[in-house]
């Protein structure tokens, strides 16, 4: 049972959402931004960055949630599963694999990105702004992270339940609700 | 020197923001809300929160700009943020605001370490629902802004005049209002 009072039958963060609709605004604007606008990294390599970050913090929601999104973009589960397990060997690109060595080192703490990081990614054709993304993105989930978990939200244990939630965020992004 | 290239004289969040306005605007207004908008909870007791938080991340720039932001609202108290920092169960603060930094804490190092026990403490001090729900919020919320502050590498003087002065001035204006001065007028350039 969630610690405070939330609206019953939303899992995850649209409990939360639901709850302080006042918070629910930016922070839905900031995922929309970070991971749905138009960006020259594909949707689908920032939703495997929030992926990442979120099965590190072990956050069973947005893991999966997101997995589902990623999953819809690319067109299987098969990299999502590779990605969270041990990236490096996993069929991304080099670029993808410096951005997301750099957002394992913000989700234990910021002061671990080092210059070389930084370098190797930029190496492998990643802009400043890609590097400046893949650092809000890791960090932006280290806080929807602890929101979720935090609050001891519902997450329900139903494939097909969040099969249609990540279908729906990369159809339509994360302005409003899905339900 | 900034890991990439941030728009230089703006120390901490400001050249980040200032980099990527597009950004800047959520985070802004999110932090507005939590710390600044009306609430049940002082802009003092917010604003200690995140200060605590802040320092469990070791975030020079956001410790030392919400701590000035907070004395700033608490009658100039200096030493009570740096108690709270310290050792916040024996600062001269509320019971109340003891049991909601408890919870800080534990979303700090993680949120599933925050337990049943940790929110019927809080109520039973007269903490609400949407009192738990914005400290677990505030406590996440600082968990990513010092991230994005120290993983960028940003440039964060060691200049107490220089927070005392900025935190008098965001503790009046906010966050939104408190930005104008670095951020472009029509945000979301990218």
């Amino acid at each position: 049972m969630p610690h405070i009072a939330l609206p019953e039958g939303l899992p995850g963060i649209s409990a939360g959402f639901a709850f302080r609709p006042e918070t629910a605004k930016p922070m839905r604007e900031l995922a929309h931004i970070l991971l749905h606008e138009p960006n020259s990294l594909t949707p689908g390599e920032r939703e495997l960055i929030a992926t990442y970050v979120s099965s590190q913090n072990e956050c069973y929601f947005c893991q999966t949630s997101h997995g589902a999104a990623a999953t819809s973009y690319l067109g299987g589960d098969d990299v999502v599963k590779r990605v969270k397990t041990d990236f490096e060997s996993a069929p991304v690109s080099p670029k993808l694999k410096a951005l997301l060595a750099i957002a394992g080192k913000v989700q234990r703490g910021g002061k671990l990105v080092t210059a070389e990081d930084v370098e190797r990614a930029r190496r492998e054709g990643a802009s400043d702004l890609e590097i400046h993304d893949t650092v809000l993105i890791a960090a932006a989930f280290c806080m929807y992270n602890r929101y979720v978990d935090g609050l001891d939200t519902w997450q329900p244990r139903d494939a097909g339940m969040y099969a249609q939630m990540g279908q729906h965020l990369a159809e339509h992004g994360y302005l409003k609700s899905s339900r | 020197m900034p890991h990439i290239a941030l728009p230089e004289g703006l120390p901490g969040i400001r050249g980040a923001m200032a980099f990527r306005p597009a950004t800047a605007k959520p985070l802004n207004e999110l932090v507005e809300v939590l710390l600044f908008g009306p609430h049940t909870l002082t802009q003092g007791e917010r604003e200690l929160i995140a200060t605590y938080v802040s320092s469990l991340n070791d975030c020079h720039f956001c410790q030392s700009i919400h701590g000035a932001i907070a004395a700033a609202h608490l009658g100039g108290d200096e030493d009570l943020v740096k108690r709270v920092k310290a050792d916040f169960q024996h600062a001269a603060i509320s019971e109340k605001l003891k049991a909601l930094l408890v919870i800080a804490g534990k979303v700090q190092r993680g949120g599933k370490n925050v337990t049943a026990a940790d929110v019927e403490h809080a109520c039973s001090l007269g903490a609400t629902d949407v009192e738990i729900h914005d400290t677990v919020l505030i406590a996440a919320a600082f968990c990513m802004y010092n991230r994005y502050v120290d993983g960028l590498g940003t440039i964060q003087p060691h200049d107490e005049a220089l927070y005392r002065e900025r935190g008098k001035m965001v503790a009046r204006k906010g966050y939104v209002e408190g930005s104008k001065d670095y951020l472009p007028a029509e945000a979301g350039a990218r």
